[in-house]
């Protein structure tokens, strides 16, 4: 998409706001809902990726040395990977300006 | 141009009108007093005379959910109900016409329980009044058959893309036997050319129908959809000029009856209209200056005809089968107030409820209802609207 969905005027919509070209969902950045965001202490972390697993917007991937984090684009500050994460590697913090 | 003339139910001509058409999908779901349309739709397909695809569903959601999917695909898609029906099928109906799916239903329009009710009135009709569906009423058999065509042409044309309500009043038309004049099959398919939905379901080009819209462009897509059913306005007008060039009859968004000119006027939707004009001819034989204007296009309304054909009348008398409950009284009358309350030169505008659930409004009970109107836009009333007939 060449503009952002604020730039679109209803005469740009497709019929029936059809979206013609697919995965534009991608561009959707959900991280805006976040109020608190996940914090890593990567010595205790095994590498199990269950947090990833667990994660309900799919947005945890494995970094270039193996530990898992969110890609905070996406990442709604939902607190599932922290609850779910057995060694305590994860801590949710707030979201200050 | 041949036409052939039957004497037959109306509804089993409105599903002859529909084989006419040709459509590939039909799903549907019977209800009182539609079931007579479906049933012989269904037989049509299983004795193989309409090639098209019948799904019986298992409720009127699905029935319009299935239309979605089908009209979405590319498929010409009918489906009928009424009351009940349409009241189940509500949150569906909302999502056709924003998608712009060009789906054709007929509504045997019948009142909305409780107390329960098989008869006509317009409840139903005004339950969808604000779905962003054309929305066309017949007031005969005729006009059931020639609208279903023309709703075709009307949904698919590439510069409307709506889906179109046919409303027609239960059993005062679904029930009784009319002659009806069917077109030819081959000045039909003329009239109906072929064209599929400009961004169907495809798997070779996958897009995304009906999606999540975030604030930020949610009230872009509404006001796409407002502009596309109120610039639909001239082409309906023009696709039934092509009807009545190809098959003689001649529609518009208003019809008048006596009415340029006349000092009152009359405002009817549906079936009772035809009665109206009874009372209305025998009150001009004997030289009052009585009119009638009765309403084809319920959605787009016709503001600017409605103003054009009643704005020189003194008095305005709107009948309405419905009301909206401690709100202004009839929904045909609260539009029509406002089609005029801007204007410098407007009638005065009395607004009768009547009809309700079935009950009758006779010849005698239409004169009777101009009298009280006269009178009331005389002296006027503190009521919002005047119920008509009901025992005090």
């Amino acid at each position: 998409m060449a503009k952002s969905e604020g730039e679109y005027t209803w005469k740009d919509l497709e019929i029936g706001a059809v979206i013609a070209a697919p995965g534009s969902a991608r561009q959707y950045e959900s991280g805006t809902w976040r109020s608190q965001r996940p914090t890593y202490d990567f010595k205790k972390c095994v590498k199990c990726g269950l947090c990833a697993l667990y994660c309900p917007e799919g947005c945890i991937e494995e970094n270039e040395e193996g530990y898992f984090e969110a890609d905070l684009f996406y990442c709604k500050g939902c607190g599932v990977c922290a609850r779910e994460c057995w060694p305590k590697v994860i801590t949710m913090i707030e979201e200050v300006e | 141009m041949t036409t052939t003339r039957v004497g037959i139910e109306v509804s089993i001509a409105i599903a002859d009108a529909v084989k006419l058409a040709n459509p590939d999908v039909i799903a549907a779901y019977p209800i009182t007093p539609q079931t007579h349309i479906v049933e012989h739709l269904a037989e049509l397909v299983a004795n193989g005379e309409l090639d098209a695809e019948y799904i019986p569903v298992e409720s009127e959601h699905s029935a319009m959910s299935a239309c979605l999917g089908s009209a979405a695909s590319g498929a010409r898609t009918f489906t009928a109900t009424a009351s009940q029906g349409l009241a189940l099928m509500n949150e569906v109906v909302y999502v056709a016409a924003p998608m712009r799916l060009p789906i054709v239903m007929a509504i045997a329009n019948r009142a909305l329980s409780a107390p329960l009710s098989i008869w006509c009135d317009h409840s139903d009709m005004m339950s969808v009044r604000d779905t962003g569906w054309i929305q066309i009423i017949a007031e005969n058999g005729q006009q059931c058959v020639d609208n279903i065509i023309c709703a075709f042409r009307m949904a698919e044309d590439r510069r409307i893309l709506l889906p179109v309500m046919v409303h027609l009043d239960g059993f005062n038309l679904t029930h009784v036997i009319e002659p009806i004049e069917f077109p030819e099959q081959s000045e039909v398919d003329k009239f109906l050319p072929r064209s599929p939905f400009p961004l169907p379901l495809n798997p070779d080009k996958p897009v995304v129908m009906g999606d999540f819209a975030p604030p930020v462009i949610f009230t872009e897509a509404k006001w796409a959809h407002e502009m596309s059913i109120k610039a639909s306005k001239k082409f309906i007008v023009e696709i039934w000029n092509k009807y009545e060039k190809a098959f003689g009859r001649q529609y518009c968004p208003l019809e008048k009856h006596h009415s340029d000119g006349a000092k009152v006027v009359l405002m009817t939707m549906g079936a009772i209209g035809e009665t109206a004009s009874v009372a209305i001819d025998e009150m001009v034989a004997e030289g009052q200056s009585v009119g009638q204007i009765k309403l084809r296009l319920w959605r787009p309304f016709p503001f600017e005809e409605m103003r054009e054909a009643a704005g020189d009348a003194d008095v305005l008398i709107v009948l309405d089968r419905a009301i909206s409950f401690g709100g202004p009284g009839g929904p045909l009358a609260s539009e029509v107030k406002a089609a005029f309350y801007d204007q410098a030169k407007r009638p005065k505008i009395v607004s009768f409820v009547g009809g309700l659930g079935g009950r009758d409004i006779t010849v005698a009970g239409f004169k009777d209802m101009v009298k009280k109107g006269i009178k009331i836009a005389q002296t006027g009333s503190k009521n919002e609207y005047e119920i008509y007939g009901v025992r005090e």
